[in-house]
């Protein structure tokens, strides 16, 4: 008992060929952006592993750069296939490769599913990585003369414009930490002794923020030091004052990043897996049910005008006019197999 | 004698006319590449329109958007009359329309290389635009409670950070005027006082930039304020420090980028005008070559194709010839001038004649 069976005549047949084309050509372009896609991916864990700790892991993006290639790979395969099902001669070549084939776009698809689960999962690791490398890309800030951590501050501060956040949970995670390197520090200064002097670890702790904390779209000029002192400056209420420094963290402002990236990977990946299990079953009833048995088919199609556009046809884009294609060719096989239906249907009555 | 002249066997006619439906296709890819270039142009220059003064340089992406188009649609038309070449029944209503789009082909070349001379010509005209532009933006930087002017701030500290430059020239114009509302100075303060009474015009003038100066590679925190006073921040020489600001002014950098911009679609616009000459060279083959054939007893054999059916000089001569009976046709025939202007002298005498009399009685 075949599982799924329908019926089909010729006409059907050759709507079918049709569709089957245009589908399978979607899914190599499919294939492609999920490829560019993995890419792209890749490439904005890298611009940031520095405020991730180097830690964070490349295993969707390397999966997905997998997943694009093989897609691409098996549905152009697949679309040869297709196309070649509607010529018996080419078609007699194909049939053992057909199992196999199947076969493995099986594999794929749980590949498809396993990868689905994994963008969403992976987000809670991609969250736990930024939340400590931030903290500690907050504590190595003032370290630009360490060996392997000069480039901290400027990673951060391109961070915090970039995204416009401030600090890891909000702006005050700035006010725990020294980030004003002992090199610019005078410390022969009262005031500066006095501050040193004021915590148990000797740390010259101010209730100031970088300036890459500054929101451009604030009316007055940027408020950088003495936030919490209303009397250092005119006209300042550090309770009401929303505009003046970026509220936002920048774990929040990151992750939101991330994950709306990973999201949009998993919906593409959703309608990779929809668009592979159509295509398959159609697939297989088209090729296994268009054999006709001992017929030679007349090799000299019509020389008309158009058909000198075949070969060009072929080698441009397949996008364009692959329908026109089939259809040109349809026409023709169409009328021949009608006319060899006649002939089997005459020899029948002889016999 | 024919410019150019080439035999085209029936092969070699399917062979072209093959190849020149591909070229045409490729060369309507290429209308849609230049009409998207200059879109592209085109909102880069919107983007960045507060801060430029006139819009004489968006005659370059104007031009560009019309030359794409124009290319989409003769080029389409180029790879339908391809189609249409190897069938002799649907060839010959393309005679006419052939002429009019190699006028059309021509100008789209000319225009294309018009449009790589006023990238460069005019970039005079952008760097004065920018300065005039850039010098009302900080000017206007402090009100933001003036309608029309409340995001100009947020406007010059986006355009600073963005292009890590720093002012119009350089840092110092930030000096030279009053940056600071004055909603949030302190006119009760001693200090205020005395910057405000040391200039004519009573502005708040201070050694300090706005933030968005700031260099984020500067391995010290950012120092804004008092920065020609090399005592008033600890180990810091006014004289000798690189890193703390943008060095470059916004009118550089942005030029720069513009310039860069244009200059990089330089080769891409050069490609474009080969294609579209070769795409030209091949129709006139092709037209020619097939009329050729069409002509002969035997449509399958034998046809030449050329440029020009005789030389450049006899070609000239002909075409001058063709102009001037056109002119003649358009004025009157000399002699029968003449006999027209008697006949019509007649007619006037006899009717002054007649019309004098009654005035005199």
């Amino acid at each position: 008992m075949p599982f799924l069976s329908l019926k089909f005549n010729l006409q059907k047949r050759v709507k079918l060929a049709q569709g089957l084309w245009m589908l399978y050509w979607l899914a190599v372009i499919v294939g492609i952006i999920l490829f560019s896609l993995g890419i792209f991916f890749k490439i904005e864990l890298r611009k940031r592993s520095e405020i991730m700790d180097n830690n964070e892991s490349h295993l969707v993006p390397n999966l997905l750069i997998l997943v694009g290639m093989l897609s691409c790979g098996l549905n152009a395969f697949g679309g040869k296939l297709c196309h070649d099902s509607l010529d018996p001669q080419k078609f007699s070549k194909m049939k053992p490769m057909l199992r196999p084939y199947m076969l493995l776009c099986c594999g794929f698809n749980v590949l498809l599913l396993l990868l689905v689960l994994l963008s969403f999962l992976m987000q809670f690791a991609v969250y736990l990585t930024l939340a400590e490398g931030l903290k500690n890309a907050i504590r190595f800030y003032k370290d630009t003369d360490t060996p392997g951590r000069c480039f901290m501050k400027r990673t951060l501060d391109m961070t915090q414009i970039e995204f416009r956040c401030c600090g890891n949970n909000n702006f005050r995670d700035w006010f725990e930490v020294q980030w004003i390197s002992n090199r610019y520090l005078d410390m022969s200064n009262d005031v500066v002794k006095d501050r040193v002097l004021s915590n148990v670890e000797g740390k010259y702790l101010m209730d100031s923020v970088p300036f890459s904390c500054c929101n451009p779209g604030s009316p007055r000029p940027c408020i950088q030091h003495h936030l919490t002192n209303n009397s250092a400056h005119y006209d300042y209420d550090h309770r009401t004052e929303e505009l003046n420094i970026w509220n936002r963290g920048c774990r929040q402002a990151v992750f939101s990043y991330y994950s709306g990236i990973m999201n949009s990977i998993g919906a593409l990946l959703i309608f990779t897996i929809v668009l592979e299990v159509r295509l398959r079953p159609h697939c297989r009833s088209q090729s296994v049910t268009c054999v006709l048995k001992g017929t030679e088919l007349d090799s000299q199609t019509t020389v008309t005008y158009r058909n000198h556009f075949a070969l060009p046809f072929f080698f441009w884009n397949f996008i364009l006019f692959p329908l026109r294609l089939i259809a040109v060719s349809m026409q023709q096989k169409r009328k021949q197999w009608r006319e060899i239906h006649i002939l089997l249907v005459e020899k029948q009555e002889l016999l | 004698m024919a410019l150019l002249k080439m035999k085209f066997s029936q092969q070699r006619r399917v062979r072209l006319a093959q190849g020149l439906w591909l070229l045409s296709w490729l060369a309507v890819m290429c209308g849609a590449f230049i009409f998207c270039l200059g879109v592209y142009l085109k909102i880069e220059l919107l983007r960045r329109d507060e801060v430029m003064e006139d819009t004489d340089i968006h005659a370059v992406p104007n031009l560009l958007m019309l030359v794409g188009l124009a290319s989409i649609g003769a080029n389409w038309v180029a790879s339908r009359v391809c189609q249409d070449s190897l069938d002799a029944s649907r060839f010959p209503r393309w005679k006419v329309l052939l002429l009019g789009w190699y006028a059309v082909a021509v100008l789209l070349c000319c225009l294309l290389l018009a449009v790589v001379v006023l990238s460069y010509a005019l970039q005079g005209r952008l760097e004065e635009s920018l300065k005039v532009g850039l010098r009302n933006g900080i000017r206007f930087y402090k009100d933001t409670d003036v309608p029309g002017r409340c995001f100009q701030k947020e406007t010059i500290d986006r355009l600073q950070m963005e292009f890590r430059c720093c002012g119009n020239n350089n840092f110092k114009d930030w000096f030279e005027i009053q940056w600071v509302s004055n909603r949030y100075l302190d006119f009760t303060s001693q200090e205020v006082k005395d910057r405000i009474r040391s200039n004519v015009d009573g502005r708040y003038l201070l050694d300090g930039v706005p933030f968005s100066c700031c260099n984020p590679a500067s391995p010290r925190p950012c120092l804004q304020n008092q920065l020609t006073d090399s005592r008033a921040h600890y180990n810091y020489e006014y004289q000798s420090e690189e890193l703390n600001l943008y060095s470059r002014g916004c009118r550089q950098a942005l030029t720069d980028y513009y310039m860069g911009l244009m200059n990089s679609t330089g080769p891409g616009v050069l490609s474009v005008i080969l294609i579209q000459l070769s795409v030209l060279l091949s129709m006139r083959y092709l037209q020619t070559a097939v009329d050729g054939a069409m002509a002969l007893e035997s449509p399958e054999g034998e046809s030449e194709g050329y440029i020009l059916e005789k030389d450049v000089k006899a070609t000239y001569a002909e075409v001058k010839a063709k102009a001037l009976d056109l002119l003649k046709f358009a004025q009157v025939d000399p002699a029968s001038e003449v006999a027209g202007a008697e006949e019509g002298e007649k007619a006037a005498e006899a009717s002054a004649k007649a019309a004098t009399p009654p005035p005199a009685s």
